[in-house]
């Protein structure tokens, strides 16, 4: 049987169609194959959290995906959340206002996750945010200036969503 | 830290899949949400030559309810449990304890079928199931069986299930109108795997315990179905002054009972000691959401 197969995904809004060899990770895939290296690698094995991307709506481990398994559907990757006229996603404003990363390596994970959190959740409390959060791991920002990061990103959407 | 070559095929029906198994014979493993298989993939683990991903079987995903009992077939992702309001009023241990089961993108692909084949003993849902007295379906080229999840679960990480095999659904029956459920657990940090827990569900009628089903996780070997404490619990006056006694020898006989497994996250000692607590616990706390009988 081959050893690699054709998907056809779209990610960020533009459809590809690629031969993946079928062992090949999503979080692979989208670095090596699509040059979309926004989205991290750290443990490989689902525990870091920082190869997060966004499935059809929801969160999941690009490390624990296969590229097969992309077959047909819809990716949102850290490259994808900037508006077309280029303005940063509030929850990127936010962190960049908040000092909500330090070296910057497992933000994009965190904003995917926190993304999906405030679709679902537009008003949650500290404890709900600081629970969402609790599958990424960050060894720089001791987690308060992320949380508020995130409080604050609720806080400005709803305004938004009022106007 | 990537996953070695393997062959594979994404069918489109059950009865394709259970034949691709069937060809794949030892050397073939059922891909669902892939959270415990892809990591051991990856640290190559495990490297079985065939992978059959089922998520592509809309057949599979099916959370049902069917005269009192709960189905959930094998694409249910976690995820799909924590919405689901017939779960959360029905049965509430079970949603209970997957608000426990690791971080939301986790949730999102884990599926309950790939947990219970996967017989961590240190996971929520084989314990679960075990505490409702739930049904397990297997499913072959040969056929269908069901088996009681006691039976189903054969020690650390192993099922009875056979080389061409795959679970399809597992069953929940309804507990009796106002039975108590709980479950708790005690992890290092949340959503890690318990290092404890315990599952309880109490029928109480007239303030006397009528049927009790008590389960420890995280002791080795797969579910423990404390026995013990359950005829100790059965027949007895629940109330608030003969409660704590009672509770106390049920978990002196948990603690007498378990045989639990040492490793770098707890001693056999620690764990014993967090099987007692929690088991009152979970005892008490059920025991306090016992009404309408």
């Amino acid at each position: 049987m081959a050893r690699d197969q054709t998907i056809t995904c779209k990610v960020n809004g533009r459809t590809y169609e690629k031969s993946v060899p079928v062992r090949q990770s999503l979080a692979d895939f989208l670095r090596d194959t699509l040059s979309l290296t926004g989205t991290h690698l750290g443990c490989e094995h689902g525990v870091c959290g920082a190869c997060t991307v966004s499935l059809n709506g929801r969160s999941v481990r690009s490390c624990l995906t296969l590229a097969v398994q992309a077959d047909e559907t819809d990716i949102v990757t850290i490259e994808g959340l900037r508006s077309e006229s280029g303005e940063w996603h509030q929850i990127q404003k936010s962190f960049h206002e908040n000092f909500g990363l330090q070296c910057g390596y497992c933000t994009p994970g965190f904003l995917i996750t926190a993304i999906e959190l405030l679709e679902e959740n537009p008003d949650p409390t500290e404890n709900e945010v600081r629970e969402a959060l609790s599958g990424n791991i960050c060894r720089c920002s001791g987690y308060s200036a992320i949380v508020t990061a995130v409080m604050a990103a609720a806080r400005d959407m709803r305004e938004l969503q009022k106007k | 830290m990537k996953a070695p070559w393997f062959e594979y095929q994404a069918p489109r029906t059950l009865e394709e899949a259970l034949e691709t198994l069937r060809n794949a014979g030892e050397d073939g493993r059922v891909l669902s949400g892939g959270q415990s298989l892809m990591p051991m993939l990856n640290m190559r683990i495990a490297a079985p030559t065939h992978l059959v991903d089922i998520n592509r079987i809309d057949a599979l995903n099916h959370l049902t309810v069917e005269s009192d009992t709960l189905r959930l077939g094998a694409l249910v992702r976690h995820a799909d449990v924590l919405r689901s309001k017939n779960i959360r009023e029905g049965w509430s241990l079970l949603a209970e304890a997957t608000t426990q089961i690791a971080h939301i993108a986790i949730r999102n692909r884990g599926t309950v079928c790939g947990s219970i084949s996967h017989n961590d003993p240190a996971a929520e849902h084989p314990g679960v199931l075990a505490a409702y007295d739930g049904t397990v379906v297997i499913a072959s080229t040969e056929g269908t069986r069901e088996v009681s999840a006691e039976e189903f679960s054969d020690g650390m990480m192993s099922t009875i299930l056979e080389p061409g095999e795959m679970v399809t659904e597992v069953r929940y029956p309804r507990p009796a109108p106002g039975a108590g459920q709980a479950f708790v657990e005690y992890a290092r940090r949340l959503g890690d795997f318990a290092i404890a827990g315990v599952a309880a569900i109490l029928e109480v009628r007239n303030g006397t315990c009528e049927r009790a089903r008590l389960t420890i996780i995280g002791m080795g070997d797969g579910p423990f179905r404390a026995a013990g404490a359950e005829d100790i619990l059965t027949g007895e006056t629940l109330d608030a002054s003969t409660s704590a006694e009672i509770f106390a020898a049920a978990s002196a006989k948990v603690m007498d009972e378990v045989d639990p497994a040492e490793d770098i996250h707890a001693s056999s000692g620690y764990r014993r000691h967090l099987a007692g607590v929690l088991t009152k616990r979970a005892l008490a706390t059920a025991l306090a959401r016992t009404g309408g009988m």
